[in-house]
């Protein structure tokens, strides 16, 4: 599932499918187990997730393999659930008996493990190689607590559009697409090359907020060293992805578009960029919003080769009366199996090694996207990506910074004088 | 004896025990948590943690001292006079024209309810691609005649004004209500009179009206401004459902403010302090209205 904070508006939207799907919102306030001491009473398992992981047809099938088992899924849409989530923790009451969570929030949560179960004790140690070493412990507590087990992950590409590289006299085939930017300097003097060609209404990229994020996530250490301390100002890597993109406005690439915005909406059908770095998640996004540029959007790799961004997990918070049960329900839903069902029905993308080299993700195309091998793209940006630490506060750091950027970007301000004022923010966020 | 003792109880003692659910509810919903969020403020209150240090009064020195508090409050008052003081002048000239003889009148007394019963959401989604920098409705109408496109949610003018532009089409038509049902207790006597004497309808609307009213002008300014002082939905929705209001935080309100500290670092110590801040700030500015509305002179 994808994230970043700020996707309310079309977020309501999709809360209203989710639910749409013959879920009940929240039922009630008492999700624990009921009692399965009775004789035939059966064991009620309550999973709380957000907009769609696709689970439906999944808890059919577990409910006819284990008829002692009830199902009950609770949907929200991926703020309001975190929001919950945390409120529930915090009050003691009201936490589902398994919880998902998205990677943006995870570092929140594990920084008070004590709510949750550790994993290892109801056997998840032995599941562990199902997932690249990265996303196991994207979920793992300092104290080396496990506790989530991963669904999906956000494996990054470049999505571009075909037609305005071809009127912009560049390349269209991904292969070559790519060969042009295998670093992020490629990319800007790719975007110098396009701007040459002046087309009307069209810059290169979208924003800053996108490809900030992109480059940060590569670099080896993000914003937090892996002991919980900020590293922001210390850490070369975030400045240089910050200037990195400031570079790339400066240059006259962006459209000046603000993420998750009507503009930015609007932009993907009419073309107001032509390039955008495109997380696993983005392409369900894309095709949502352009339904009518299929074809004319295609995929080619991320400079830099790999990435990931967002991706959720399935956790047990403590107040679960039925730990057992609900660990047998989250590693079955998240086993190799079950991923490839729901990325066949939905397209999230699996976090399962094993099915990196399975022809299920291998020979996926997306016909949307010229149909390019999109299981292959993104299974090479995530099978070999050395992880960042992501600390409780990444999420509202990031946020900062992109306020800074796009601050610049408006012309309001200098790109010193946006990064001491992020990092005054920062500060206080901490 | 018995029995009069009896009667008395009744007829001093009901009248109590009749309103006594509201104000059982009222303590239950309002006062508890009012006070209990007190209690929180005076503490390093996390929701994530279990252990809640007291701090005595530092979340209020804190807060104090935070510039981006008294940029909150500058929005919050910005966006309030700029949006209340056009609704209300607007709902009470819409009063005064229904209020006179209008064919359909209850079909167009109606409609002013109608922008009421839409959703905030709603409302905030539309508004916000109307608003929109480069396919956004108002922009398209400013290229026609000639001006350039404004990117609204930028400046800190420009996104207050798209703010208001949505409450002032939410709440115009419902304060116009009330100003209309008041009006007709505005006796016919005085507008017969003033129209002999050659009064013109704007002069009776200031002369004769507005001073009749004044108590439920009195009444909207104040809930306008409550509502104001509280405007949450259209500044998180327009900026797209951050609490941070804006890259620059040019359309946080007071509200977002407290969001962000009690929902977003999940610091509901310092979220309570600010609750309490804003409720005084809240009293403060009906006084304040009250003082300055009381002086529209009676006739």
């Amino acid at each position: 599932m994808r994230l970043q904070r700020g996707l309310l508006v079309p977020l309501l939207l999709l809360a209203v499918t989710a639910c749409g799907g013959g879920t009940s919102g929240s039922g009630g306030t008492t999700p624990a187990a009921s009692g399965a001491a009775g004789g035939g009473a059966k064991t009620k398992i309550v999973i709380g997730t957000f907009n769609d992981f696709g689970y439906q047809s999944l808890y059919q099938e577990y409910e006819k393999a284990h008829p002692e088992i009830d199902i009950v899924e609770r949907v929200a849409a991926a703020e309001e659930h975190h929001r919950r989530v945390a409120t529930n923790l915090a009050t003691g009451k009201g936490a589902a008996d398994i919880e998902a969570i998205e990677e943006g929030w995870i570092g929140q949560f594990k920084a008070n493990p004590d709510k949750f179960h550790n994993l290892t004790e109801l056997g998840a140690d032995k599941l562990a190689s199902q997932w690249p070493e990265w996303k196991w412990k994207t979920s793992q507590s300092k104290d080396g607590r496990q506790l989530g087990l991963g669904t999906d992950v956000g494996g990054l590409a470049m999505c571009y559009r075909t037609d305005l590289f071809a009127k912009a006299g560049l390349p269209t085939d991904r292969e070559q697409v790519s060969r042009l930017w295998s670093t992020w300097d490629g990319y800007i003097e790719t975007g110098k090359k396009f701007a040459a060609a002046k087309l009307p209404k069209t810059a290169f990229f979208d924003g800053p907020i996108v490809m900030y994020r992109a480059i940060l996530g590569q670099a080896p250490t993000g914003l937090y060293a892996t002991d919980d301390t900020v590293v922001v100002e210390t850490n070369p890597e975030v400045r240089a992805a910050f200037d990195k993109t400031i570079e790339a406005i400066g240059a006259g690439l962006s459209a000046k578009i603000t993420a998750w915005s009507a503009d930015w909406n609007a932009g993907f059908q009419r073309g107001s960029f032509a390039t955008i770095a495109c997380p696993a998640w983005m392409m369900a996004y894309i095709q949502e919003q352009a339904k009518n540029a299929a074809g004319k959007w295609d995929i080619a790799a991320i400079p830099g080769g790999t990435g990931n961004w967002g991706g959720s997990f399935l956790t047990l918070p403590k107040q679960g009366k039925n730990p057992e049960a609900a660990f047998a329900l989250a590693s079955w839903l998240t086993a190799p199996e079950q991923q490839a069902k729901v990325f066949r029905a939905k397209g999230n993308f699996p976090s399962t090694n094993k099915l990196y080299s399975d022809p299920v993700i291998t020979d996926f195309v997306n016909p949307f996207f010229n149909d390019a091998p999109v299981g292959k793209i993104f299974s090479q940006s995530v099978a070999t990506m050395n992880a960042q630490y992501l600390g409780p506060k990444a999420g509202d750091i990031n946020t900062a910074i992109n306020n800074a950027l796009t601050r610049v970007e408006q012309g309001k301000q200098t790109p010193d004088e946006a990064w001491n004022q992020a990092m005054t923010e920062v500060k206080k966020i901490l | 004896m018995l029995r009069s003792w009896l009667y008395r109880l009744d007829t001093k003692a009901s009248p109590y025990l009749y309103i006594l659910p509201f104000f059982a509810l009222f303590a239950a919903l309002s006062a508890f948590p009012l006070l209990y969020t007190g209690w929180v403020s005076l503490h390093d209150w996390s929701l994530l943690e279990d252990e809640h240090a007291f701090l005595g009064a530092a979340n209020y020195l804190t807060l104090l001292a935070d510039p981006a508090f008294w940029n909150a409050l500058f929005n919050t008052v910005s966006i309030l006079v700029l949006s209340t003081v056009p609704q209300l002048l607007l709902a009470l000239l819409l009063a005064h024209l229904l209020s006179g003889r209008l064919r359909g009148q209850t079909f167009w007394r109606l409609s002013l309810l109608l922008p009421n019963l839409t959703s905030v959401a709603a409302v905030a989604i539309i508004f916000g691609q109307l608003f929109g920098r480069d396919y956004g409705l108002v922009n398209w109408v400013l290229g026609v005649f000639g001006a350039g496109q404004i990117d609204w949610a930028a400046g800190t003018a420009s996104s207050h004004a798209a703010i208001s532009a949505m409450v002032i089409w939410r709440w115009t038509g419902y304060n116009a209500l009330i100003y209309l049902a008041a009006m007709q207790a505005v006796p016919q006597s005085l507008h017969e009179a003033a129209i002999i004497d050659g009064a013109s309808s704007l002069q009776r609307l200031r002369k004769i009206t507005i001073p009749a009213i004044r108590p439920t002008i009195i009444f909207t300014v104040i809930v306008s401004t409550i509502g104001g002082m509280q405007m949450f939905a259209e500044p998180l929705l327009f900026g797209g459902g951050q609490p941070g209001g804006g890259n620059d935080h040019q359309f946080q309100t007071l509200t977002l403010y407290l969001f962000e500290a009690g929902f977003g670092r999940f610091d509901l110590g310092f979220a309570s302090a600010t609750a309490w801040v804003m409720f005084a700030l809240v009293l403060v500015a009906a006084a304040v209205n009250y003082l300055l509305i009381r002086r529209i002179r009676s006739t």
